[in-house]
């Protein structure tokens, strides 16, 4: 039983990222009808969001400190974070120790920025042709905002520490009453799964509970006749491009104290979470979540040893398994609306 | 017993009943209007016919097979050839090679792995693909992207290609849809001379009256997904009941 | 000539010519002139050049003529490359067994995965061999690492059995050869400062890839290839003409599958390694890219994209600043510094940077990729003299 729990602890920071992509993927699908390879690089660019953040609250300037000596008794020479001279030198080490979660109100505009430049110089001219090109020129997209990143951050991981308040763990075991320390999560994960849960609920509940988010409910599923209406949804569906760019870089953003980000780590989740798209159905949001959320957890699942023994290697390959029989026998996916992109 | 014989036929959306209890029979080489407002379910029964729906219930026969449960490009091979709404021909290809196709296929059957000869030596295939043209009217047009032709002579183009598999019955879906008055008059020449000139059963769905009433040697009408009556032209343009479902409201239209 | 009319028998011979000619095209500076950089008539470019274009011209039978967008490719290569290592280890390590084995695995390998795949169609058929791939790449890299040698890869040992091959000396490396020829083996050909040289693998490859080549202008000039357009260009009048287009599809996978098998088989036969990086997705985006950025549709868009590409990647990624400032030494010096800055991110190790701009820029505004460029080029000079255009039916493929 604690081995069960722990499994599906384990895979939900994984589905959380799924599911925050996967949703996205399929905001972007659904509303405007293009199959975005670049998603992955939103993700990516968020992560690198909350890098750029804490780099830049700790820009220092030099300054001599009288009151101590280096070697050769001269006075020293101290890097102090022009934070400090803001905030102080308490409330300043709390700034750069908080500086991932803070990178959400940094990341917010910046995402949203990026996506609405994209949709309106890019991929607004992509809506009539077919899915293939839009597939090429977004997968282009991709490898261009990939070698930004890498020119300017390097190749290799950059690690970005979650707050220290968050750094240990969590004592699942003793809070369910099984053994002590045999069900450990780490705060952070906790975190990353609420978090990612308050974001879907938050998008769920603009598209409920809002008349833009009707609007764009009723777009999803039969533009042309909104359009009659003489309500303008092109510009509503920028918006939502910025809406799933801005998704897409906050499970970024929150996944970096996870793993470290990289410039490739978007191709990474990307690939992973079309599989998850087209399981959860396209074009469905509740599926997308749902797909991300059980492939996160089967994927924990696989790589149990006692799984291992019986079938090795089937944690590398799970997924994609699950995707293909999925698509032959279900070609809609899990809750995916009948007319989508069928043949 | 016709050509094709439509037995008991019924189909299911969901909760809608597209297709109530249809019997229906085309006699071979005469030309079968079906006729019936918007919701009829003409469509529905075509396409029951052809393979891409199947029926919940009754049968299909052509030529006394059952075509029920095959595959579109089987039943074509049975001898049923079918026009589209909108023209569907090959856009990205020439014109002589939307016409090559079907000729192959009438040859060839379904599916030959012939990679390695060249299609533009193989003459018997090539002579009667340019012979189809001409019967056209479009042997001037057979290098030019089929993409760009007007909605007229692409239509041309289909029923051409169509006829190239030389079918025994030809299924034709509202022909004249969208097209102008003069495309409109050419589309019924063409298929008045098609009737004329050969061994072959044309069944059409339509909306204009005035194609209906220039072609068709038998004509059902169909209302709520089931036929209503079936008479020659003369007959049904007379009868009440058909006015009041369906003449009655498409007049100004057609 | 074989078979072909004038116009592809000219194009045929073109490519002959350029192939057989390519270590003095290639090599059009001097060695250690500053432009020397710029050769590629280095063997192991030369034959990555033929080898790619053997890879992008089998995807092109799919992706050109179809339409179907595979993801997966690369895992074709892959499974070729493990089955030729095989033959290597076993039988011999004359590369014609294991050339024509991996053509065949990798065959068969795609008839299951086309099989499987082509029942679906559009982005779902890009993410089924996106799958099948990635599983490929995972399983070679994990669990089936006793026949792929996992992250290590394979290469052939001296204790390989080898039946066919009479044992080894002690010390001495088992070498790829066509019945004793070294693929290795060199002749260089020194004319003034210019260094010429002729490769054995280079050759070999060579011919392989003018074969490929043959075959698919056949393939594009049959009836076979015209129905491929057609399900391209409208399924849905296939399927209403008495065609199954299924087993059209099928097909052009499993022969797409085999060129990729012939590709991968070539490369274990020019380096004697494999491992599993070259199943990874990247690796199909790569072939993807390569027939887009030439054309996807047209017979030679495919061997010019990926050469284009190779050439990038080996000679544009050698750049540096050193070099970008000698260029641009004749600039005054604040100058200098600002266009070397300006060129700096788009070369060296931030080439990929250019070819995603290349790329999307292509898909923008030049969908039909370098040939039609080239078409488009051709076109301006030949409006000042209108030549008749003679309606003879035939809109082949272009070039």
């Amino acid at each position: 039983m604690d081995a069960i729990i722990l499994q599906i602890l384990n895979g939900l920071d994984k589905g959380s990222a799924y599911a925050l992509i996967a949703l996205g993927l399929t905001l972007i699908f659904g509303t405007l009808g293009v199959v975005n390879f670049a998603h992955g690089a939103l993700f990516m660019i968020g992560a690198f969001c909350a890098v750029t953040l804490s780099r830049l609250l700790q820009i220092s300037h030099t300054v001599i400190d009288e009151t101590q000596k280096d070697f050769l008794g001269n006075p020293l020479q101290v890097e102090v974070p022009y934070i400090y001279d803001i905030f102080g030198q308490a409330t300043g080490d709390v700034i750069i120790d908080w500086a991932v979660p803070i990178s959400i109100l940094f990341a917010i505009p910046v995402m949203v920025l990026i996506g609405v430049a994209m949709e309106r110089g890019l991929i607004k001219h992509f809506y009539s042709r077919p899915h293939a090109d839009q597939i090429l020129v977004t997968f282009g997209l991709a490898i261009v905002l990939q070698e930004i990143i890498k020119y300017y951050y390097g190749a290799n991981p950059i690690p970005t520490p979650a707050p220290d308040a968050f750094k240990g763990s969590f004592d699942f075991g003793a809070a369910l009453g099984f053994d002590p320390n045999t069900i450990i999560y780490p705060y952070w994960r906790l975190v990353y799964f609420a978090f990612a849960a308050i974001i879907i609920g938050g998008v769920f509940a603009f598209l409920q509970f809002t008349t833009f988010g009707m609007v764009v409910r009723a777009g999803m599923a039969d533009r042309e006749t909104v359009q009659l209406l003489g309500i303008n949804i092109d510009k509503r569906f920028t918006l939502m491009f910025g809406l799933a760019a801005a998704v897409a870089g906050l499970a970024g953003v929150m996944y970096t104290p996870i793993n470290s980000p990289n410039y490739h780590m978007g191709m990474d989740f990307l690939v992973l979470s079309f599989v998850v798209v087209v399981v959860g159905g396209m074009g469905s949001l509740p599926g997308a979540v749902l797909a991300g959320f059980l492939l996160g957890i089967l994927e924990s699942f696989a790589s149990m040893r006692e799984v291992l023994e019986f079938l090795p290697g089937i944690n590398q390959i799970i997924i994609y398994l699950v995707a293909i029989i999925i698509l032959l026998t279900r070609p809609r996916g899990l809750m995916g609306r009948k007319g989508v992109m069928e043949d | 017993m016709g050509i094709l014989d439509i037995k008991n036929v019924g189909k299911r959306f969901g909760g809608l009943q597209a297709l109530g209890d249809v019997n229906l029979s085309v006699a071979e080489n005469s030309c079968h209007a079906i006729i019936g407002p918007n919701g009829a379910g003409k469509s529905t029964l075509l396409n029951c016919l052809v393979g891409k729906l199947i029926p919940d219930t009754g049968s299909v026969m052509f030529d006394g097979k059952s075509v029920l449960g095959r595959k579109p490009y089987e039943i074509n091979q049975m001898g049923i050839s079918r026009v589209f709404q909108t023209p569907e021909i090959f856009g990205d290809l020439s014109v002589l090679e939307n016409m090559l196709i079907p000729c192959f296929a009438k040859r060839d059957g379904s599916f030959t792995p012939n990679a390695f000869i060249d299609m533009y030596k193989d003459r018997e295939i090539v002579e009667r693909a340019e012979h189809m043209l001409e019967e056209m009217g479009m042997a001037d047009a057979r290098g030019d992207n089929a993409a760009t032709m007007s909605r007229g002579n692409k239509r041309r183009l289909e029923i051409g290609m169509c006829l190239a598999q030389e079918p025994r019955l030809l299924l034709l879906d509202e022909p004249t849809a969208g097209m102008a008055r003069a495309d409109t008059n050419n589309t019924i020449d063409l298929l008045k001379q098609i009737k004329d000139e050969r061994d072959i059963t044309i069944a059409i769905i339509e909306h204009d009256m005035h194609v209906v009433f220039s072609l068709a040697e038998r004509i059902t009408v169909l209302a709520q997904g089931t036929p209503l009556v079936e008479d020659t032209p003369d007959k049904i343009k007379g009868h009440p009941k058909v006015r009041e479902a369906y003449l009655g409201e498409t007049q100004d239209a057609a | 000539m074989l078979g072909l009319d004038k116009k592809h028998t000219n194009l045929l011979l073109l490519v002959f010519v350029l192939t057989l000619l390519a270590p003095f095209i290639l090599n059009p500076f001097p060695e250690g002139s500053g432009m020397a950089q710029f050769n590629a008539g280095y063997p192991d470019l030369m034959q990555r050049f033929v080898i790619f274009g053997i890879f992008a011209i089998g995807f092109n039978i799919l992706f050109g003529l179809t339409g179907y967008l595979s993801f997966g490719h690369a895992a074709f290569l892959g499974v070729g490359s493990y089955a030729a290592m095989w033959m290597m280890k076993l039988l011999t390590m004359n590369i014609i067994p294991a050339i024509a084995v991996s053509v065949i695995v990798a065959g068969l390998f795609a008839l299951l995965v086309g099989w499987i795949s082509l029942r679906r169609s559009g982005i779902y058929f890009s993410i089924l061999t996106l799958a099948f791939a990635q599983m490929s790449y995972a399983l070679a890299y994990s669990v089936l690492t006793p026949i792929t040698g996992g992250e290590t890869g394979l290469q052939p040992k001296l204790q390989d059995p080898r039946i066919l091959d009479g044992a080894l000396e002690a010390g001495a490396s088992p070498k790829a050869n066509l019945f004793g020829l070294e693929m290795g083996s060199s002749f260089e050909w020194s004319v003034g400062s210019w260094l010429f040289t002729f490769n054995v693998g280079y050759y070999v490859a060579a011919i392989a890839m003018l074969a490929s080549f043959y075959l698919a202008i056949r393939i594009f000039n049959s009836p076979f290839g015209m129905m491929l357009r057609a399900i391209k260009s409208n399924q849905q009048r296939l399927n209403y003409t008495g065609l199954n287009a299924r087993p059209y599809t099928l097909a052009a996978f499993v022969v797409s599958g085999m060129y990729a098998g012939l590709a991968g088989g070539l490369m274990v036969a020019m380096d004697t390694q494999v491992g599993a990086e070259r199943m990874f997705w990247t690796a199909s985006g790569e072939v993807v890219l390569m027939t887009i950025l030439g054309g996807a549709g047209t017979l030679i868009g495919p061997v010019l994209g990926a050469g284009m590409i190779k050439y990038m990647e080996n000679i544009m990624s050698k750049i540096n600043s050193t070099i970008l400032h000698e260029w641009f030494a004749f600039l005054p010096d604040g100058l200098e510094d600002f266009v070397v800055t300006l060129i700096y991110p788009f070369i060296g190790k931030g080439w990929h940077l250019t070819l995603g701009l290349i790329f999307m820029l292509v898909v923008i505004f030049l969908p039909g990729g370098l040939v039609e460029g080239g078409q488009r080029i051709a076109k301006l000079f030949k409006r000042k003299n209108p030549s008749s255009d003679t309606p003879d039916g035939k809109t082949t493929p272009a070039e």
